[in-house]
């Protein structure tokens, strides 16, 4: 083993849960690792406990759980390996998100280049957030990039996820035209946010715009995670937020077909 | 060319009509098989046992009532009312007797009766009275083992008071010659009888009764022909009366001669398949390879322009909706471990053929498609898996599990062709295996597996172990020590190791004399005739006819002995957390948690048997107050409060099947504690005993029998399902707990082992969804799993989810970038979920 491979295994990053058998975030059956730490504050986020960096409790079926685990790219990929068969079959790998995992550049690189090394499939779900430096940096081992675009008004995305868009949008620019990887737009569709066609027809033709962009999915929104901002001692403030229907949905994929320029548009991951 | 098309035929009209018709009443019992056996047995007493069982099949195929069901394209059914059921006095009776009132209104498989048929019952039944293969079982057992089945170590109850089934017969010899042609090669056998020879009685009375037999079932089917004749001259539709004509002309054919259209092949399978169950009350009379055996027919039809491929698929639309039509009453306990009114007839599409080639054809698609269109339990459907099996074969598998149906279970034949081959089958025959019943793998025509011959509870011989072999008062098993002076995790091992092989030679002792039960009573030579090599060996199935002869008894809770034991190493030996006197204590009083009134008077039975056997008196006051402590009211706080802490420790230990190597290492332990000893017996047929692991559905019933275990279940609630973790036990998805099942050694249980798994809808849907569900399968089957079915969760799934949380704890859903624990989300969270059941992609 080279030095490097040894060094990134013995990297260190900050993670709160590991999902397997994923199978709406990328190619194939896959393993998701979710970074701890974001730059957004948005409303609806089904992972409160995934903003912060830092280590805390949330209350979880009445008792205490600490979220936060500090861990090595090798203890990752322990039970990373474990799905190898399915990997095999599917074409899965690995999945980061978060939180934001560019919040992690070098935990983030050398989990995606370990990975990669070891003929895994790499994805990363991620708003894009972070300087143009990291991202380049980890593109040569991602396989998948699955990038969200949250909405195309700079002052409306600061009012809902507490961040102007403009790094975003320039960033998944970039990201489009190096060519390095696979790429995907991924619109969560929230209610009182972005569900109107207009709103929905801006980020397709921000999309269509793109070069290489595969995919354009629309994520309708849900609560599941509202439990856990209890558990947080967080105010929920969607609480009155009901998911899209299924018709509501479809026009929007209507809206989104119209103007995504022949990019494949679906609803879900 | 390619190998196979798929038409994707839409459901025909006629399907609903004969499925609707079919469900309109209550399944209702009838009387004339047992009036007519027991007529015919009243004049052949004395006679050899042969000469009785088919001169009884005459009388019956000679009188019993007929009918031909509206709109039916496939005729022939063994009782008037649809989904009826015969009765079969000649394996136990006593307690339908005392059921016959109560079989409408029970809980689990209820069935209609009319006054009538009850008087006829009660006239005929009694005939019996000692002459059942029950009694005679009975009378053959040690008493040991009476002792252990009283005491529901296990049960064999399956063939202790029915008839055995579990057979796959030679449909295709049928199909090619006839019952003419098997006829004649019966006469040629006879001839060859030498007067001289020591067996000349056996063998010629045998052959006389297959050629009675099926002359019988020839004349039978001429009686259909002539009721199709009838109808059609009375009938005012030209449709209809065209249909009927040519329904007497195929039964006036088949199975006399041999099938000359897929629509004949089609008949005649049919009278194959339901004689068989009116010859005994076996279930899990499995057609196996129907997409192989019914091809050529339908091949030579097809090039020859004489069908197409949408009368064909009605045909077997037709024939799916009649397998429904087969009914069994049960007594209210058995119908609990087989709960849905099921019969197994266990149909396998897909696989490689005999000589390693893949055997998928347009047949095996329609046998799914038919399955769609019925939306019915029967055929227990399964498709064959292998590395060369087309993928398009399973995403069509996979359309139709998403349906929600339960339907097909998926079989990998990577394990199951060694599996048979280590059990002395060639490779030839291995390949080309089916499947019988729930999951049990077989030669087809060839073996008489015994599959299911008991359900062996592992959980009882820990409590053994507990209780030193005592229950009741009664020593039930072996002395294997006090608990309290265990002093290492190796003792208790050895402990239940030695209860587990006690037990298991006393369930081959059960087993072993309802063999020849059977054997002596009931033979079936009709039946016979059709399995090689019994016209060979002049022998019935019963008597060793068979090429292969086995005898498969189940076991199951090993996902509850792999934890409980795990957990006493761990608390117990590891860490000395908990002592073995405290562990006992908290199965005695179940965890300080309430328990049914009816083990409450056991467990106190229990210490107060204990006490008196130690020396110390007990009166009716200490009773009183032992009872009272049972019950829970009068545990000491402090013993509640100790038992809580125990089961949080319990909790916090690992468990089977959450993908952690040390546990799982464990479990494979476990259950080669049953499945290796089960290798060194055989049976009277002359052939090996081989382990299955599985419960059916009894894990629930007998799970109430159970009394709490150290895995932290409590006293009554069921026991793992299969192979499976035990219920909520395994927290990191699915291929987590298909990596730890598939841990264990499936080759050397090869009567069958069984893993179920629970998935929500959004994990099949699109094409993409399909594909990784396809994929999922395939990759356990990589790491050699053996078999994998799956629970679909429907909208009413999840309403009931949200009413019985208890029994859905590890049904997980996931969108995209989240996944939850269905029963542990808000009931709001959960209603978005249910209303996104019927989305298709999110």
């Amino acid at each position: 083993m080279n030095e490097q491979m040894e060094k990134d295994l013995q990297t260190r990053g900050r993670i709160f849960d590991i999902q397997r058998y994923s199978i709406h975030d990328g190619n194939g059956i896959r393993t998701i690792v979710f970074l701890k730490g974001c730059v957004l504050r948005c409303r609806w986020c089904c992972n409160p406990e995934s903003q912060r960096y830092e280590i805390e409790t949330m209350t979880v079926q009445g008792k205490p759980k600490t979220i936060g685990q500090d861990v090595t790219v090798a203890e990752v990929m322990e039970t990373v390996e474990k799905d190898r068969p399915y990997y095999r079959r599917t074409g899965g790998g690995l999945t980061l998100s978060g939180g934001e995992s560019l919040c992690q550049p070098d935990f983030a690189l050398a989990l995606l280049r370990t990975a990669k090394l070891r003929g895994l499939t790499t994805a990363l779900e991620s708003m894009g957030c972070a300087k143009y430096e990291v991202i380049a940096k980890i593109l040569p081992w991602l396989d998948q990039y699955l990038l969200d675009i949250k909405h195309m008004n700079p002052a409306k995305h600061k009012e809902f996820t507490g961040s102007s868009n403009e790094l975003m949008l320039e960033n998944a620019k970039k990201i489009a035209d190096s060519g390095l990887t696979e790429l995907s737009i991924r619109v969560p569709v929230i209610p009182t946010f972005n569900d109107t066609p207009e709103e929905i027809r801006a980020i397709a033709r921000y999309t269509a715009a793109l070069k290489n962009v595969k995919r354009l999915h629309l994520l309708p929104y849900h609560r599941l995670g509202q439990d856990k901002y209890e558990g947080l001692g967080r105010e929920y403030s969607m609480k009155e937020i009901l998911p899209p229907g299924n018709e509501q949905m479809e026009r929007l994929l209507d809206a989104a077909r119209s103007a995504a320029g022949g990019v494949e548009c679906q609803i879900g991951g | 060319m390619e190998r196979y098309q798929i038409y994707d035929v839409p459901k025909p009209a006629r399907i609903s009509r004969l499925i609707e018709a079919m469900y309109a009443k209550m399944p209702e019992v009838e009387a004339s098989r047992a009036v007519l056996i027991t007529e015919s047995y009243r004049e052949t007493e004395g006679q050899p046992i042969m000469d009785r069982r088919s001169k009884a099949f005459v009388h019956i195929l000679d009188n019993i009532p007929m009918v031909i069901r509206p709109d039916e394209l496939i005729v022939g059914s063994p009782t008037v009312a649809p989904r009826g059921c015969q009765t079969f006095p000649e394996f136990s009776w006593e307690w339908l007797n005392a059921e016959l009132d109560t079989l409408e209104t029970r809980a689990a498989d209820p069935f209609y009766i009319s006054e009538e048929t009850k008087a006829k019952l009660r006239e005929v039944n009694p005939y019996w009275k000692g002459r059942t293969t029950s009694e005679l079982a009975t009378s053959l057992m040690a008493p040991e083992t009476l002792l252990a089945i009283k005491h529901n170590i296990f049960t064999t109850g399956n063939y202790y008071y029915n008839g055995i089934g579990h057979i796959n017969v030679q449909y295709d010899k049928v199909l090619a010659v006839g019952f003419e042609g098997i006829i004649e090669e019966v006469k040629e056998a006879r001839a060859k009888c030498g007067f001289g020879d020591a067996d000349y009685d056996r063998r010629t009375h045998f052959y006389d009764a297959v050629i009675r037999s099926c002359e019988a079932v020839i004349r039978y089917a001429g009686r259909y022909a002539d009721l199709a004749e009838k109808e059609a001259a009375a009938c005012s539709d030209p449709a209809r009366r065209a249909e009927l004509e040519q329904i007497a002309k195929n039964c006036r054919r088949v199975p006399a001669r041999g099938a000359t259209s897929f629509f004949e092949a089609c008949q005649s399978m049919w009278f194959v398949q339901y004689l068989l169950q009116l010859e005994s009350s076996g279930h899990s009379i499995s057609p196996g390879r129907f997409d192989q055996w019914m091809y050529p027919y339908y091949k030579a039809d097809l090039e020859n322009g004489r069908i197409t491929p949408e009368f064909a698929q009605e045909l077997i639309d037709c024939i799916w909706v009649k397998l429904n039509d087969l009914n069994k009453v049960r007594d209210a306990a058995s119908a609990e471990g087989f709960a849905g009114y099921g019969l197994f007839q266990n149909l396998i599409a897909g696989g490689q053929d005999e000589n390693g080639e893949d055997a998928t054809n347009d047949l095996s698609f329609m046998c799914l498609q038919a399955s769609m269109h019925v939306q019915l339990p029967q055929p227990s459907l399964s498709v064959r898996v292998w590395n060369g099996t087309p993928h398009e074969f399973l995403v069509k598998a996979a359309e139709l599990t998403r349906t929600g149906v339960g339907l097909p279970a998926y079989y990998n034949d990577e394990v199951i062709i060694p599996a048979l081959m280590s059990r002395g089958a060639s490779l030839q025959e291995s390949r080309n295996y089916s499947i019988i019943g729930c999951v049990e793998p077989q030669v087809p025509g060839r073996t008489d597996g015994w599959h299911d011959a008991a359900f062996f509870n592992m959980c009882r011989p820990l409590e053994m172990v507990f209780f030193n072999g005592m229950e009741n008062g009664e020593q039930v098993g072996p002395r294997t020590g006090e608990v309290e002076n265990m002093t290492s995790f190796q003792q208790v091992w050895d402990a239940y190791k030695a209860q587990m092989e006690y037990f298991i030679s006393l369930l081959v002792n059960s087993d072993n004399a309802i063999d020849r039960a059977h054997s002596l009573l009931c033979p079936l030579p009709w039946e016979s005739c059709m399995v090689e090599d019994c016209i060979g060996r002049g022998l019935a199935v019963e008597e060793g006819g068979a090429v292969y002869n086995f005898t498969g008894p189940q076991g199951f809770g090993i996902a509850n002995m792999t934890d409980a034991l795990y957990a006493i190493k761990k608390l117990v030996f590891d860490e000395k957390k908990v002592t073995m006197a405290e562990m006992k204590k908290a199965m005695l009083m179940n965890f300080g948690k309430s328990i049914t009134p009816e083990f409450a008077e056991q467990v106190t039975v229990n210490i107060v048997k204990e006490m008196q056997a130690k020396g110390q008196p007990v009166n009716s006051g200490q009773i009183a107050q032992i009872l009272a402590a049972v019950i829970g009211a009068g545990i000491p706080e402090k013993d509640k409060k100790r038992f809580e802490e125990i089961l949080e420790l319990i909790d916090g230990v690992d468990k089977y099947g959450n993908d952690l190597p040390e546990v799982d290492e464990f479990a494979r332990e476990v259950a080669y504690l049953y499945t290796r000893p089960m290798q060194n017996y055989r049976n009277p047929r002359g052939g090996q005993y081989q382990a299955g692991l599985y419960p059916v559905s009894a894990n629930v019933p007998l799970g109430a029998q159970t009394g709490a275990t150290p895995d932290g279940r409590l006293a009554g609630q069921p026991i793992a399902d299969g192979v499976g973790p035990a219920s909520g036990r395994d927290v990191h998805g699915p291929t987590a707990t298909a990596n730890s099942v598939a841990k264990l050694d499936h080759i050397i249980a090869s009567n069958g082992t069984l893993f179920n798994q629970k998935f929500h809808p959004s994990a099949l849907s699109g094409r993409r969804g399909l594909d990784n569900f396809v994929n999922l399968i395939r990759s356990f089957f990589d790491q050699k799993g053996m078999h994998m079915q799956f629970n679909v969760v429907s909208r009413e799934t999840l309403i009931d989810a949200q009413q019985h949380p208890e029994n859905y704890k590890h049904l997980v859903v996931r969108v995209a970038g989240y996944s939850a624990l269905f029963t542990t989300l808000s009931r709001s969270l959960q209603d978005d979920i249910i209303n996104r059941t019927t989305q298709q992609g999110y």
